[in-house]
């Protein structure tokens, strides 16, 4: 049986596509079997609502009368700064990035209260934020301030561009030492006081097409409540790393770079997040289409939580320390049993990547899918797989002689 | 009958020297359980607690508050779950010490128990989004 994208679309036009989510699968292979699964149904939803650093917009705000040269100089967003390195009026906002005037971990745990995500989660509500450049002037661009109020809906441009999102696979992070720490994954208690994971598991996007063989350059998908596409593949994009036998990666491998139109997309779905001691970020959902061209495909999607595996790592030693020791490892359905065993201790288990609101990322995907509203595309390149023996370098630090 | 509740007690500046809570354990027996304080000379002070002793007794002491001038609220009020913001993810229930915070294992989204609320609010800051919120 193989079918291709195009068969898949001209079905999804006449309104006979047969979509099912990533959760949905697992149970109609263990009734029907792969074969009669796959000449069943057209495409597999997925998705995923987490914390994702790497994610950030650029705008183009349009010139001012008389005009100024943001490039160069400083701008702020609501006091966030902004990148200002490009072009006159193009800047790029950060997930992470907080007011200058932030106490940061001054007092540690600092709250970090408010940054980049949550400036795209205002811009994205429609709400007024505050703009305010300083900028040293040239004989084209004269002017040297401006403090404005400006809007989403008044910009040329306004792009969600990520360049490290749905990871495929995460650690389980937990913390070994006598001091609770505060991390990206979360408030971590003393001696194995909780465990915590983010990864939608059986329902994540590039967990259900390990190979990347039907995910690519190009791959239109729902991004922060709208339609983008894949840009690239993801920063640290690792093939290679650990695999079960099954295909399935054991550690944070494959990566994906995507972009979208900003102005489409939804406050529900970009959301300004603050990891106490650590900083601020943006959790974002994405969901990703898979279409079933064969069953080798529809076998990856029927992947289930309790044959996923990650690995475990202390986050007060190893991970600070770059050390590539683990603790252990346990699968996803494990983890969302509440509870795992660990060194002869019963920990917690908590989760920063929403299970129920993937669900409705994947659930939306398959509703845009049946109306027609939504078509697949060809990806117009591959991912690197794991042929292209890709290796996740460290830093190599070499001292700066004087 | 034996009536438990948990209050907030907000004290004017001016009450704050004065030995309220000794009456209410003098005067009207109640047994007192003190969750959270925050009493400082000449500044309004916040105490939380769970008061327990007969029902006559329980509204007796209540009775003398109020006529003193403490404001009363029920706790259940004090830490709420802003649903628009709460993401469902689950960061909160490992931090929560009483359970009031806790996942349904088959919808997947996190449920708040106000009932088993103490306020200790360790999860105001250790939620993501920022979704709860205490209102004093």
């Amino acid at each position: 049986m193989i079918k291709t994208i195009a068969e898949i679309n001209e079905k999804i036009g006449k309104g006979q596509a047969v979509v099912v989510n990533a959760e949905e699968v697992i149970g109609l292979v263990a009734k029907k079997g792969v074969a009669r699964a796959a000449r069943e149904v057209d495409v597999v939803t997925t998705g995923t609502f987490g914390p994702m650093c790497s994610s950030g917009a650029y705008f183009n705000l349009g010139h001012s009368r008389p005009r100024i040269k943001v490039g160069g100089g400083r701008a702020y967003l609501n006091d966030v700064p902004v990148y200002p390195g490009l072009a006159a009026v193009d800047i790029f906002l950060g997930a992470t990035a907080i007011p200058d005037d932030d106490p940061r971990n001054r007092i540690h745990p600092g709250p970090f209260n408010y940054g980049g995500g949550h400036v795209i989660e205002e811009l994205v509500a429609g709400k007024d934020v505050r703009l305010v450049v300083s900028a040293y002037g040239t004989d084209c661009y004269p002017r040297k301030r401006l403090e404005t109020w400006i809007n989403i809906k008044d910009l040329n441009e306004a792009v969600l561009f990520n360049v490290r999102n749905a990871y495929q696979n995460y650690n389980v992070a937990v913390n070994l030492s006598d001091k609770t720490i505060y991390t990206y994954m979360g408030v971590l208690k003393p001696k194995l006081g909780n465990a915590n994971y983010c990864s939608a598991g059986q329902l994540s996007p590039l967990l259900n097409d390990p190979y990347y063989k039907t995910i690519g350059i190009g791959t239109r998908l729902f991004l922060g409540g709208g339609m983008g596409y894949i840009a690239w593949h993801g920063t640290q994009h690792n093939p290679d790393a650990l695999r079960s036998a099954d295909g399935v990666p054991r550690r944070g491998a494959g990566t994906l770079a995507v972009i979208g139109d900003l102005k489409q997309m939804s406050p529900r779905w970009l959301v300004g997040t603050s990891m106490l001691g650590y900083g601020s970020t943006l959790t974002v959902g994405i969901g990703v289409p898979i279409p079933i061209l064969s069953e080798e495909i529809l076998r990856y999607t029927a992947v289930k939580d309790e044959d996923i595996f990650a690995a475990i790592v202390d986050y007060s030693g190893s991970y600070p320390q770059m050390s590539p020791d683990v603790v252990g490892e346990v699968s996803y359905g494990e983890l969302k049993s509440g509870r795992i065993s660990l060194k002869g201790k019963q920990v917690p288990t908590a989760s920063l990547s929403s299970y129920s609101r993937a669900v409705e990322i994947a659930n939306t995907l398959k509703d845009w899918i049946v109306k027609g509203e939504f078509l697949l595309t060809e990806p117009v390149a591959p991912l690197p797989g794991v042929e292209e023996g890709i290796t996740f370098k460290p830093l190599k630090e070499r001292p700066i002689e004087e | 009958m034996a009536i438990s509740k948990r209050v907030v007690l907000h004290f004017p500046s001016r009450m704050v020297e004065q030995p309220i809570i000794y009456r209410l354990v003098k005067d009207y027996n109640l047994v007192l359980n003190i969750l959270k304080a925050s009493v400082t000379p000449k500044e309004e002070g916040i105490m939380v607690l769970e008061l327990s002793g007969a029902r006559a007794d329980y509204d007796g002491g209540i009775r003398y508050l109020q006529e003193a001038g403490v404001k009363i609220q029920s706790l259940g009020q004090d830490i709420m779950r802003n649903d628009a913001r709460c993401t469902h993810c689950g960061a909160c229930v490992v931090i929560c010490p009483t359970g009031a915070l806790a996942l349904d294992p088959k919808s997947r989204m996190v449920d708040f128990n106000e009932d088993k609320c103490t306020a200790c609010e360790l999860c105001v800051l250790a939620c993501p989004p920022r979704a709860m919120e205490v209102y004093f």
